[in-house]
């Protein structure tokens, strides 16, 4: 008799941890950006445009995006796992989702950099 | 032997405590998130396009029911964001006896609720 261990596919503890390492960034960059704007209220279009023009809003925001899409990705995966039983309609929400967070990702870079 | 055990699979008998429950909120309120980037991405690129698109949005959003909007959104931000720390202690072994815990999970409600009804106030 062969003596089998049951194992997984061993990316748990890896999105585990991304899951919790992107959730401390976003926290930090919640309690800054409110910061930021609670010192320098943004009242019109002109000191709104001219805060996101500096770099350090432009890649701190494009860091905490990729995290959100990253962290959105690992709970909507959960989620579906959890609930949708069948695996055909299961991949096609997987590839709608990840294709969604791809677009919204490149989005994004556009919108951040684009005016 | 099997023992027989109780099965209350029917969602109106569970009677989840205060940690399970927002514990399924915080499950519910991220996949609203998720569902609710577009639309925050779509408002960002919005407010940064011109000053006439960034005009059209303030109006837009001075509409009551977009504050009722807004403030749905805040509440499961801010829901989320509280729930969320409170795992991160969970994690690192803070507050995992079942008192403590339960005080925590009363944080979570009464803080999320208590900054969601100040993010009101502001928009209002």
């Amino acid at each position: 008799m062969v003596r089998r261990e049951v194992v997984g596919a061993h990316y748990g503890l890896r999105d585990w941890l991304a899951q919790r390492i992107t959730a401390v960034v976003m926290v930090i960059y919640t309690l800054l950006l409110v910061l930021a704007l609670a010192i320098a209220p943004a009242v019109d279009f002109l000191h709104w445009s001219t805060l996101w023009k500096m770099p350090v809003m432009r890649y701190a925001t494009v860091l905490f995006l990729l995290c959100v899409y990253y962290h959105a990705w690992i709970g909507v995966r959960d989620i579906v796992m959890d609930y949708v039983k069948d695996a055909g309609l299961r991949l096609t929400l997987y590839v709608i989702v990840i294709g969604a967070l791809v677009c919204y990702a490149v989005w994004s870079i556009q919108i951040l950099w684009g005016f | 032997m099997t023992k027989p055990r109780p099965k209350h699979l029917n969602l109106l008998q569970i009677r989840l405590p205060l940690p399970g429950v927002i514990s399924i909120m915080h499950r519910v309120f991220g996949a609203a998130l998720f569902l609710a980037i577009p639309l925050l991405l779509y408002a960002m690129q919005s407010s940064l396009e011109s000053p006439a698109s960034f005009d059209a949005l303030k109006n837009a959003l001075a509409h009551p029911l977009a504050k009722l909007f807004l403030l749905g959104l805040a509440w499961a931000y801010l829901h989320h964001f509280c729930a969320g720390l409170r795992y991160l202690a969970l994690d690192l072994d803070y507050g995992t006896d079942l008192a403590p815990a339960r005080a925590s999970a009363k944080a979570v409600v009464a803080v999320s609720l208590g900054l969601t009804l100040l993010f009101g106030v502001w928009i209002w």
